[in-house]
């Protein structure tokens, strides 16, 4: 499903934020990615977004190799995955449910469609009766849902979570974690990067260690 | 949900911040009126001078050995001429009477003893005959009979104010290209502000799959918009000064040449001007948009 086949990534300003990383996930597979800070672990989401490229080596998602994508073929790619965020990154001046319904949109699914499949994952994350919400409105842990509900509106193959649980308390982030296990449960491969490590080892799955831009453990 | 397109990427844009986009407008109609009123100035022009071609006439002065008869010889060939609509014979009795008449030198005349008067044919060219080349053939053709001793066309001065007519029509050209230009840029800045305002929104789009195209065709429709409705605002502007500034013109008009018709932008000049404010809203939106879309990447 993704494969990182000796890949670096080096910043021309900061230096090798990636040096010779290799593994493979497989599909339904759900694994996180620890490390300290600064070690590269938002790096290597980025370059599986396609949000950067590669200095060297070679990065596959579905069989494709993403040094091989064009520029205009990237928001395709884009939508294979359901990206979520730290800070959340939700559009403050609109509702919950416009939030939820760009990916939609700009998929160009028709209103129907989209009015029932936002319906229908507000329900699956928790927060039925809240389309009308600003984000503002909302709780830390319910923004976080509604980033969630964002990214997996789409059903996308892939989740990739960038510290999805950093700005939230440990009873909201075990929710957020219980809720990534279902998408996992359906076929959904699923890569998480973060430093807290009780929610890792709670999890039982596998652990990918980065440090300093190095892959340390698998 | 049914709104959704038109909330998240849309024109209604310009209805949340409706002071800075009437301000654009604003500007962007003066541009447009400007070419407007000078194309209008020149078209109307242009106009009088149609009428004043058709004033074009060849006066014909007969030589003194010419005879009466003789005269009258000639002005029955030249009625057959192909590219003669009409004559007028003026007998040298005619001409000494009108002379009296229009000249106030009369008393001066009466003491000579026989008239010194030629007879005059005037010719009025057919119609058909509307370049200056083709009425001097004219003008040389009859130069040449022996009956006529002098040949004058009056039309220097038509030939002149053509001239100036030409020189006004470039002016227009090059001010409406150069304020074409102004109103690309001035979209351009516009449009760019407002990619530079919703630049956030630019980068979440991108990051759930959102191509250029999906995230340019509202900033496209802004740029639609802006040239559009400055369009109409430039042509209440243009319509509104003649209105103004007809009175006064048809009074001039009246006093110089008997007639007046001033002339308003007609139903095809209108539709040019809107489908052109419209394109150059959205040519001004879409280079910026082809130069600064790819450069808002997620970081």
């Amino acid at each position: 499903m993704i494969k990182f086949d000796h890949v670096s990534k080096r910043y021309s300003e900061v230096g090798d934020a990636l040096v010779d990383v290799s593994f493979t996930m497989t599909k339904g597979e759900m694994v996180f990615l620890t490390g300290p800070s600064g070690a590269g672990k938002s790096t290597l989401l980025k370059l599986i977004a396609r949000v950067e490229s590669v200095s060297r080596g070679q990065v596959f998602l579905e069989g494709q190799n993403l040094n091989r994508i064009s520029e205009r073929e990237v928001p395709f790619i884009r939508r294979k995955m359901g990206l979520i965020f730290q800070d959340y990154k939700l559009l403050n001046d609109r509702t919950v449910a416009d939030n939820i319904a760009l990916p939609l949109l700009i998929a160009g699914y028709s209103h129907q469609d989209i009015k029932r499949r936002v319906r229908a994952v507000l329900d699956k994350v928790g927060l039925a009766g809240k389309e009308k919400s600003y984000p503002l409105s909302l709780s830390g842990g319910e923004q976080q849902r509604v980033g969630i509900a964002r990214a997996v509106v789409n059903k996308p193959s892939v989740i990739l979570a960038d510290e999805p649980t950093g700005n939230l308390d440990p009873v909201l982030a075990t929710e957020i974690m219980h809720l990534f296990k279902q998408f996992k449960q359906v076929g959904v491969t699923v890569l998480i990067a973060t430093h807290d490590l009780s929610q890792v080892i709670d999890s039982g799955c596998r652990q990918l260690t980065l440090e300093q831009g190095r892959l340390v453990s698998d | 949900m049914v709104h959704l397109q038109a909330l998240l990427f849309s024109l209604g844009q310009q209805l949340r911040t409706p002071f800075s986009s009437l301000l654009t407008i604003a500007v962007l109609s003066i541009s447009i009126a400007l070419s407007g009123t000078f194309y209008l100035a020149v078209k109307n022009i242009t106009h009088l001078t149609g009428h004043l071609e058709s004033s074009n006439q060849i006066t014909l002065f007969l030589g003194q050995q010419v005879s009466d008869q003789d005269g009258r010889w000639l002005l029955t060939r030249l009625e057959k001429h192909r590219n003669i609509q009409s004559t007028r014979f003026i007998t040298k009795t005619e001409g000494l009477k009108d002379f009296e008449q229009f000249s106030g030198f009369g008393d001066a005349l009466k003491a000579l003893s026989r008239n010194p008067l030629p007879m005059v044919i005037q010719v009025f060219p057919r119609l058909s005959l509307t370049t200056p080349q083709q009425l001097q053939q004219l003008l040389d053709e009859l130069k040449a009979l022996p009956e006529v001793a002098v040949a004058k066309i009056d039309m220097q001065w038509v030939q002149r104010l053509k001239a100036i007519i030409v020189l006004a029509e470039r002016g227009v050209l090059v001010l409406a290209s150069i304020l074409s230009f102004a109103v690309i840029f001035i979209t351009g800045n516009t449009i760019r502000l407002e990619l530079q305002n919703r630049q956030e929104e630019v980068v979440i789009a991108k990051l759930v799959g959102a191509t250029n195209g999906f995230i340019a065709r509202p900033f496209l429709y802004s740029g639609f918009w802006y040239g559009l409705l400055a369009g109409l605002l430039a042509w209440l502007m243009i319509t509104g000064l003649m209105a103004l500034l007809q009175p006064p013109m048809e009074q001039l008009m009246t006093l110089y040449l008997g007639y007046q018709e001033v002339v308003f932008l007609s139903v095809w000049d209108s539709v040019i001007l809107l489908v052109v404010s419209a394109a150059l809203g959205v040519l001004g939106s879409w280079g910026v948009l082809v130069s600064q879309l790819s450069r808002l990447t997620p970081e």
